[in-house]
């Protein structure tokens, strides 16, 4: 058995658009761009980027949805183009935002359904969905219709439905989209709680939620224009920000703050002014620097208004290397659609 | 938790079918008024044509071909709306996917879709041939059972064979599939004989839509329970034949245009995004 749950050579997946008045011949997106991975088995790995990055069009190969356009993928050591039965054997798939299943059938009759689909026995799947329905806390709402629930509460179904086969590789994308804040916490919750529960379980996750990543992942790939521009875990990618931590500091207005660069041990220093204060982001040596700049302020008389150290988040990272924030690069591929 | 040892094979594959039958079953029961919308509102139509028939002095006989073609016209429509359309809402609605990744695969699920519909469907048959019965004094005698039964049967397996066909192909033309199902309605009625014996279309026109399963279904069911009267196309045995033939083929092409609907969607992503 493959020690890599997941492993992905090079892989690229373009599409051809369809044809139109302004483009008669059609054009190629290439939505997945040269992508290797290898993800091992029992970790919790995220795929994080903008809308528009190629996260989901990855998973889909992954999930044999979609076959490569070139390179190569494997799931639980077999191939996606070929192998594709060995492989559906072994996953579970939960979108965000899904609607999938009918309105008409209660939320465990849906999961009774498609429990089915993977052979279960009736009397054993019905057992495992009530008790996933009391973990997910949407116990009390088992016989309501489907069509009747909150995207919330369906989420919530979606993610049973894909824990019920007990999937050796769990993949989700974007799990949270679109839920409230008391949703999405539950639903990181869980999906903490069975990665705990069942060692050896893989769960390649997407999301364009930082925070998500962050709180969940053992490790992260980054994703920008189809392609990974770094990978590691969630602690060192934010070692590996410019400067590790930073200060704020705000202060009485300072009127400029150039001088403040020239204490010893400050490397670099933002500065912007306010109604009546001015914010400084201070990038020092070490945080024993912070002294030096206390005492230049005092020494000028310069109130200090509040002093904060700052780690630096996923957020960063993904400016450091992207050049803008997740969320403008959110909006940009929303002007180009 | 702990594990749960899961089908394979044929208990899998009847778990699957079992499964998806039961929306179509249920939804029967719970949706009161999709019995009064797939049963009375057609039944109308087919008494609209029996009062044709007697109001042109007709002789009863053609009474029964119609309730009987009433009673069939459900089998299609539901070949049509719920076999053939269906992949096209699954897709919409995002259950398709969630097929395609399931590892049962899709046979099991469009069997599951067929017996469900089948089971809803034969109600409204069912509703149809007793108001026949009791409005028009249609009198059912059926003649070798066992043929009978061997029509009907035969004569379903090639028609939800060719419902599995037409959901790959309706789902690869897309959007148009609410337009190629309304396409094949009225020609269909009218290329099976519906509301008449095939034969009055002439032999080889009626040769010629024998393609569609009802049409010598229609023909063999109607011969067997109208045998002194019923102008017939072929001998039962003969349609039979026919029929066992077109349930081969359609199982084949079925299979054959679920792989090609699969590999197509995989290479092209056309489940998948649409640009």
């Amino acid at each position: 058995m493959s020690t890599l749950a997941i492993e992905t050579r090079d892989l690229v997946r373009t599409y051809r658009t369809r044809k139109s008045a302004q483009n008669p011949s059609g054009g190629t997106v290439v939505a997945v761009d040269g992508i290797t991975l290898q993800i091992p088995r029992g970790e919790l790995f995220g795929l994080l980027g903008p809308n528009g990055a190629g996260k989901t069009t990855a998973i889909k190969v992954l999930v044999t949805l979609l076959l490569p356009t070139s390179g190569s993928a494997r799931v639980a050591g077999f191939d996606v183009a070929r192998e594709t039965q060995q492989i559906r054997e072994r996953i579970s798939m939960v979108s965000g935002g899904e609607s999938s299943g009918y309105g008409l059938l209660t939320v465990r009759e849906q999961l009774w359904m498609f429990s089915q689909f993977y052979g279960l026995p009736s009397r054993a799947a019905l057992g495992r969905i009530d008790e996933l329905l009391k973990v997910v806390g949407l116990f009390e709402e088992r016989h309501r219709r489907v069509s009747a629930l909150s995207s919330g509460m369906r989420q919530k179904m979606n993610l049973v439905r894909g824990l019920l086969p007990d999937p050796e590789i769990l993949f989700l994308d974007e799990p949270t989209l679109g839920l409230d804040v008391g949703a999405a916490r539950d639903v990181r919750a869980y999906i903490r709680e069975w990665v705990r529960q069942r060692p050896g379980r893989t769960i390649l996750l997407t999301t364009h939620y930082m925070h998500e990543a962050e709180e969940l992942c053992d490790r992260v790939a980054i994703i920008h224009k189809g392609a990974v521009v770094v990978t590691d875990t969630p602690a060192a990618l934010r070692h590996r920000a410019a400067g590790g931590s930073y200060f704020i500091l705000t202060t009485s207005l300072l009127d400029g703050a150039t001088w403040l660069g020239q204490v010893p041990g400050v490397q670099r220093i933002d500065a912007r002014d306010g109604d009546g204060s001015t914010e400084v982001r201070l990038e020092l040596a070490d945080d024993g620097v912070i002294a030096g700049v206390v005492k230049a302020l005092a020494d000028r008389d310069r109130r200090i208004l509040s002093l904060r150290k700052v780690e630096p988040s996923l957020e960063d990272v993904f400016v450091q290397i992207v050049g803008r924030r997740l969320e403008e690069a959110d909006e940009a591929v929303g002007r180009r659609e | 938790m702990s594990d749960i040892p899961r089908a394979t094979g044929l208990t899998r594959v009847l778990r699957a079918s079992r499964g998806r039958s039961y929306p179509r079953i249920i939804g029967l029961f719970r949706e009161r008024s999709w019995l009064f919308y797939d049963t009375v509102l057609p039944l109308l139509g087919t008494i609209a044509f029996v009062y044709v028939y007697k109001a042109l002095g007709a002789p009863d006989r053609f009474v029964g071909y119609v309730i009987m073609g009433g009673a069939a016209m459900g089998f299609w429509m539901n070949v049509m709306w719920s076999m053939a359309a269906q992949f096209y809402w699954d897709k919409q609605g995002g259950n398709l996917e969630l097929y395609l990744v399931s590892p049962c695969g899709l046979v099991p699920i469009l069997l599951g879709m067929s017996v469900g519909g089948f089971a809803n469907t034969l109600m409204r048959t069912v509703a149809i041939v007793v108001v026949g019965a009791v409005l028009f004094h249609v009198t059912y005698v059926i003649h070798q059972l066992p043929v009978f039964v061997a029509v009907f049967a035969v004569g379903i397996i090639a028609l939800y064979g060719l419902g599995i066909t037409f959901a790959s192909l309706f789902l690869l033309w897309g959007r148009e599939a609410w337009h190629m199902a309304n396409l094949l309605m009225e020609p269909v009625f009218l290329g099976t004989g519906f509301y008449f014996p095939v034969r009055a279309l002439g032999f080889w026109v009626a040769i010629g839509t024998s393609i569609i399963p009802l049409t010598l279904a229609l023909d063999a069911l109607r011969q067997l329970l109208f045998p002194e009267t019923h102008p017939a196309l072929l001998p039962v045995r003969i349609e039979l034949a026919i029929l066992g033939g077109l349930a081969v083929l359609f199982a084949f092409t079925a299979r054959l245009s679920l792989r090609k609907m699969e590999f197509l969607a995989r290479r092209e992503g056309r489940l998948s995004l649409r640009f």
